[in-house]
């Protein structure tokens, strides 16, 4: 993959983007879904939105992986 | 959430005993209610330190100070989540909840943190760095000026100055998303949005140049902003 690719990536934007503000409101629902079917499809399907969020936001992304191993740590 | 994106709902039975158990105690009193509050706060404990330690590389927090951060983001995730406690609707197990709390006072903290290091000096945008962002290494010299060149000319001509700055800042600079918001006085959504929009004019300017291909639905601009509620 070249740079130019990379940074064409890194630029696409996804119109079913929730942003961080609703990604974040459900992030507890979306990581059960995950917990729950590992391959990420269901809850994709369910919150197609915040899995386009949550493929481009960093930050999301990082709080969202904090969330998953914690839960997945506990119990069910 | 959008409407579509259907009930904000996991599996649509009633809340698991645990999480009974804890909106009981919690919403109680006397030493039941504060034997739940230790138990909770030692588990909001363990959950900090060790995103604190999965997050370890990518900030400079170490030792003490480490463990004092795990220590705040516990004690602030314990006073959200008694504060909201009412407002929990049952839509996962309490515990889920409860740590989306303090996951989100780590990254907070570590959002704080940024500006307290020493060596952050943000000086005048180094655009030579922009190729390392996207795995250009220093031997492809010509497709790095060609990149440089044309991101910093889009950057120019199509952004606003607000996009320009948030753009400049993130991207050339490294700022953390959540670093700058709090050196904006704005926020991770509001910033994520500018970006958002930036990132989408960007393409299609760079598209339109013959740099990038461009898809139907990335070269019309309009209606193609990010889902609001």
């Amino acid at each position: 993959m070249t740079g130019w690719d990379e940074l064409g990536r890194f630029l696409r934007t996804d119109p079913r983007d929730v942003g961080c503000d609703q990604a974040l409101r459900i992030l507890h629902v979306y990581v059960e879904l995950v917990l729950d079917d590992e391959s990420g499809a269901e809850a994709a399907r369910r919150f197609p939105g915040v899995a386009a969020h949550l493929l481009s936001c960093g930050p999301c992304a990082e709080d969202y992986q904090g969330l998953l191993l914690a839960a997945r740590a506990e119990p069910a | 959430m959008p409407l579509d994106d259907g009930p904000a709902t996991g599996s649509g039975a009633g809340p698991d005993d645990e999480t009974t158990q804890w909106l009981s105690a919690l919403g109680g009193a006397g030493p039941a209610r504060e034997q739940a509050l230790a138990r909770l706060h030692g588990m909001l404990l363990r959950v900090a330190r060790a995103e604190l330690g999965r997050r370890a590389g990518r900030h400079p927090v170490t030792g003490p100070e480490l463990d004092d951060l795990a220590h705040q983001s516990a004690d602030d995730a314990l006073l959200a989540i008694t504060a909201k406690l009412t407002g929990f609707r049952g839509e996962s197990r309490f515990t889920t909840w409860a740590y989306k709390f303090v996951v989100l006072e780590v990254s907070g903290k570590l959002g704080r943190h940024f500006w307290q290091r020493p060596s952050v000096a943000l000086d005048a945008a180094d655009w030579d760095r922009l190729p390392d962002r996207f795995g250009l290494g220093p031997a492809d010299h010509a497709e790095r000026r060609d990149l440089i060149a044309a991101v910093r000319r889009a950057v120019e001509e199509e952004l606003t100055e607000r996009q320009r700055r948030v753009f400049t800042a993130i991207v050339v600079e490294g700022v953390p998303l959540d670093a700058l918001a709090l050196q904006l006085g704005s926020s991770r959504n509001a910033l994520y949005k500018t970006m958002f929009d930036a990132r989408r004019k960007l393409r299609a300017a760079l598209a339109a140049n013959g740099y990038l291909t461009a898809s139907a639905e990335e070269t019309g601009l309009s209606g193609q902003g990010m889902r609001r509620p």
